[in-house]
């Protein structure tokens, strides 16, 4: 890829980890803008915050480990990971056990951090 | 303007991958770019050239094929999405050992990396489904 200029990517990850494809799409979408050297924000929001359930076990439904997969994300350069508050409530998420740095936003946050990037990839 | 599309959803479901294929026209034909369409998931289903559908509704892949004859429009199916789709070009289908290509000669099968390029290099990504 050639040098241009770097942009800020804030990918919005929707889906809830084992109901549907683009779940796993998500992740690699943020493993792959991360390897190649893009400024890249995550937000977790609406049923994409049961991506972060800990002590996921995939292998009964023969799907790869999403949690597992979520956990190498500190290995790559990745600025921030933001979690709809009021999702993870209402899943009752114990964002304690998240396995890396998260940090909860209100509505209105979540709608100035997507003002605030150049692109939004909402998965 | 210069814009890139990401496109999630298959255009046997609903109408999001078709409107895709009308943005990018009407984009076109405003005076603005598309650099690249990147398909997705069930979205790389779009480039299916065995696909029949009812003679009343077209046939979706001629809008893209059409947008890369006359426009030089770049259409890029991500490989690991296309691979679970049955989506082959010549390369994969000799690869996996399947009688024949599946994908319409106009799009490519290629990398995330694509996608990502197509962000650094696009004023604005419009996503089509999901």
């Amino acid at each position: 890829m050639a040098a241009v200029e770097k942009k800020q990517i804030l990918i919005v990850i929707r889906h809830s980890p084992y109901g549907s494809s683009l779940a796993k799409a998500a992740v690699d979408v943020a493993l792959a803008t991360a390897a190649f050297d893009q400024l890249v924000d995550l937000l977790f929001s609406g049923e994409g915050v049961l991506q972060l359930m800990p002590d996921q076990d995939s292998h009964v439904m023969n799907k790869q480990n999403i949690g597992r997969q979520l956990a190498s994300l500190p290995l790559y350069d990745i600025n921030h990971v933001y979690v709809d508050a009021q999702a993870a409530e209402r899943y009752q998420l114990d964002t304690t056990r998240a396995p890396f740095n998260i940090e909860l936003l209100a509505p209105q946050d979540m709608h100035r951090l997507m003002v605030a990037h150049d692109h939004l990839l909402g998965l | 303007m210069i814009y890139s599309l990401l496109v999630l959803s298959s255009p046997a479901s609903g109408l999001t991958a078709r409107t895709a294929a009308e943005f990018a026209r009407c984009a076109i034909a405003r005076g603005h770019r598309i650099h690249r369409v990147f398909f997705l998931d069930a979205g790389t289903t779009s480039a299916a050239s065995n696909s029949v559908f009812p003679q009343d509704e077209g046939n979706p892949a001629l809008a893209w094929e059409q947008l890369h004859e006359q426009h030089g429009v770049e259409l890029v199916i991500c490989i690991a999405s296309a691979l679970k789709y049955g989506m082959l070009d010549d390369t994969e289908a000799a690869r996996y050992e399947r009688p024949h290509a599946t994908i319409s000669p106009a799009f490519t099968v290629s990398g995330l990396g694509q996608l990502v390029d197509a962000c650094a290099n696009s004023d604005r990504l419009m996503t089509f489904g999901g």
